[in-house]
């Protein structure tokens, strides 16, 4: 018996580009005649562009993946990571059985369970005891099975005093970690997870990130995940896939992964991250206050020992009485070293200034000096209120690389022993 | 390597025979769950609760022995006009519901599908098993008026036909699920479906004999008793009629024809849902 989990041999998806409606009924005639009667190879097929959304199509078909070929070892925790747009989604779609690959075979040993949501199927009106149940049983569970884990599962969510009563009175905090806990407690050989972690609070999201190293190292189960959190998979994966316009671009070692990842995105846009399009974790961000642009330096680079401009550009959606930014930078290794709000100023800012206001706006935190110490971050940028409310929040935005300068030390430069903060001190001889 | 070790093959098309049965049995329990939650959540935040599944169809009767018996005047074939509606609607609304609600499948499910893999057949299946419930329900509120009037002394005799009963629901549930599927394929392309499906079912209606006898039909327009003929609910309706009322017509014939289409319809719009079901996520 090989050691191999899923073979992917030959993987594409093609996708339409525009509405499918008028017009594809001819299509689908053209196609069917072509494929049934004449017994031809499909004329669509040929046709279709790479799939980068910045450029103009030349054909109203594209491949959201294209010839993916390669295999997961079992008991491997494998990130898929890309940008927006790579591919990620659609594999993993493709894998969970949502949708069917074009061309090519998927081979799988085992259940697979996916984690494309948290808690689907949940029913507002019943108890969080019955949508356990339901749940678990929309990802494959039997009755005998849920019963058996039911305690288990509501200890892990921590919600015991709830159960009995129905889920629309959740906060959703609650309503993810019961669906998490679900999910976590499923005995599948193969285990999909897509950016559901990012959600939830710091504890929780240790408890998760625990919980999937346990399903894979102790019961040696396979796990793929796929985050845009390149401190997420850097802590859980042993080994990377690197999508690229719908067609690998790396694999092996996570490390290299990143890496290859890192460069392609600080090369290719300096200090400067689209937040309009990155898809939010919460359906409710972004609806009253959305962020739009996150810009260092005015898209230089950002040196240690420097200043530190930050810009974050936002669109007021709705009138509110306060906006308050915050942005945070953490090391691949998932510590979040550095957070900088703009309600915690040396010149006490007033928050308010944004009430009765709609439209475009921005707002600009300066640091006198950056005593960030090269290496490589990852991004967290949100808006919120003094308060509880979150207006938008993006976690991992992007990964940005904090550059050497003039002022720091020569030796720490070529070192093992980077990162972490170096603060300015008052210094005596004595 | 051989294939035989890998248990899942993820392949862009299945046969086309492959109905997937087995793997429908093996959910059965997420079957029941969904049942369960259409049974919970229908009466969450009513005042009534289940007392809805009766004033439906006790209204309509009456509606209908004013307008149809009373003022139409259409004959009733001799059985009391509470009993011959009531029978007619008990039957008529859980066909036309399993079709009207498994036909929304795909839109209503659309969020979960989106996100998991489980038969979709799990879906329109327990909603034809939640219909049947509210049925027997109301063949209950039947049952009762039919006791009232066998107290009374009117004529209302049974016979051994009446065991047919749970053949008749049978019939109607695999009509109303197999026309619902298929229409469901079939709406996430073309919406317009649907508007036309609520329209057809209540043309369709009186094409079925639920508001007049048959013999009522075979007097007046002789010449159009094919289409009715044709029609595979007429002999489920004609049958109960006979066996619980004693009055119209049984052929086994006719039972057998409506039999045989229910047995087509289910099984090609398994196999249709099933095409579809792999894709359309991408259509609608």
């Amino acid at each position: 018996m090989s050691d191999i989990a899923i073979k992917f041999e030959n993987i594409s998806k093609q996708y339409r580009l525009g509405t499918i409606g008028t017009g594809t009924l001819s299509h689908d005639l053209k196609r069917w005649w072509t494929v049934n009667i004449i017994g031809k190879e499909d004329p669509y097929l040929k046709i279709g562009s790479v799939n980068d959304r910045g450029t103009k199509a030349d054909s109203d078909y594209v491949w959201a993946l294209r010839d993916i070929n390669f295999d997961v070892k079992q008991g491997e925790v494998l990130g898929i990571i890309g940008k927006n747009g790579a591919g990620k989604s659609t594999l993993l779609k493709i894998l969970s059985r949502v949708t069917t690959p074009t061309t090519g075979v998927i081979k799988a040993k085992g259940r697979i369970a996916s984690l494309l949501e948290v808690g689907t199927g949940f029913h507002q009106e019943m108890t969080g005891r019955e949508n356990i149940f339901m749940n678990g049983s929309i990802m494959g569970m039997t009755k005998a099975e849920i019963r058996r884990k039911f305690d288990e599962i509501v200890d892990f969510a921590g919600i015991e005093r709830y159960i009995d009563t129905p889920v629309k009175r959740y906060s959703s905090g609650m309503i993810v970690r019961l669906g998490f806990a679900i999910a976590a407690h499923l005995e599948p050989e193969i285990l999909v997870v897509d950016e559901v972690l990012a959600v939830g609070d710091a504890e929780f999201q240790k408890k998760a990130i625990g919980k999937m190293q346990d399903v894979s190292h102790t019961e040696g189960r396979t796990v793929l995940f796929v985050s845009h959190n390149m401190a997420a998979v850097s802590q859980l994966c042993q080994t990377g896939l690197l999508l690229k316009n719908g067609v690998i671009k790396t694999n092996g070692l996570i490390r290299g992964v990143i890496d290859e990842y890192l460069m392609d995105t600080i090369i290719n846009r300096t200090c400067e991250i689209d937040l309009d399009s990155i898809a939010r974790i919460n359906e409710n961000y972004g609806n009253t206050v959305k962020m739009k642009r996150l810009l260092f330096n005015n898209g230089n680079k950002i040196i240690n020992g420097d200043p530190l401009e930050v810009l974050l550009e936002f669109e007021i959606k709705k009138e509110v009485d306060e906006i308050v930014a915050g942005i945070a930078f953490t090391t691949l290794e998932g510590q979040r070293l550095l957070t900088i709000d703009s309600d915690i100023t040396i010149n006490n800012s007033n928050n308010k200034e944004f009430g009765n206001r709609l439209g475009n706006a921005g707002i600009l935190l300066t640091l006198p000096r950056n005593d960030l110490q090269p290496g490589q971050f990852s991004i967290d940028v949100a808006l919120r209120t003094s308060s509880e409310t979150m207006y938008d929040l993006i976690i991992g935005a992007s990964i940005l690389e904090v550059m050497a300068g003039a002022k720091t030390p020569g030796q720490i430069i070529n070192s093992s022993v980077m990162g972490g903060l170096r603060i300015p001190t008052y210094c005596q001889t004595i | 390597m051989k294939n035989e070790e890998y248990t899942l093959t993820i392949k862009p098309k299945s046969s086309l025979l492959n109905l997937n049965l087995k793997e429908v049995w093996q959910y059965r329990d997420l079957l029941e769950m969904y049942i369960r939650r259409e049974i919970v959540t229908f009466y969450k935040q009513t005042i009534l609760g289940p007392i809805w599944f009766f004033i439906q169809p006790i209204f309509t009767t009456i509606v209908f022995m004013f307008v149809f018996g009373g003022l139409a005047g259409i004959s009733t074939d001799g059985i009391p006009q509470a009993l011959f509606y009531l029978s007619g609607i008990t039957l008529w609304n859980y066909f036309s519901e399993s079709l009207i609600k498994t036909s929304d499948t795909f839109l209503t499910n659309q969020a979960v599908f989106g996100k998991v893999y489980f038969p979709r057949l799990i879906a329109p299946l327990s909603t034809t098993i939640t219909g049947l419930l509210k049925m027997f329900i109301q063949f209950l509120v039947f049952i009762i008026v039919y006791i009232y009037f066998a107290i009374k002394g009117t004529n209302v005799t049974p016979n051994a036909y009446a065991l047919l009963f749970p053949v008749l629901i049978l019939i109607l549930a695999g009509l109303g699920l197999g026309f619902g599927i298929i229409i469901s394929s079939l709406t996430t392309k073309y919406r317009d479906l649907k508007f036309l499906l609520t329209f057809a079912v209540q043309l369709w209606m009186y094409a079925t004999p639920v508001i007049y006898p048959l013999s009522v039909m075979q007097g007046h327009y002789h010449k159009y008793m094919w289409l009715i003929q044709a029609n595979p609910m007429t002999a489920v309706l004609e049958t109960f009629k006979y066996g619980f009322l004693g009055k119209g017509t049984f052929s086994w014939f006719a039972l057998g024809y409506s039999a045989l289409v229910t047995v087509v319809i289910l099984l090609s719009g398994i196999v249709i849902f099933n095409k579809v079901e792999r894709n359309f996520m991408d259509i609608i």
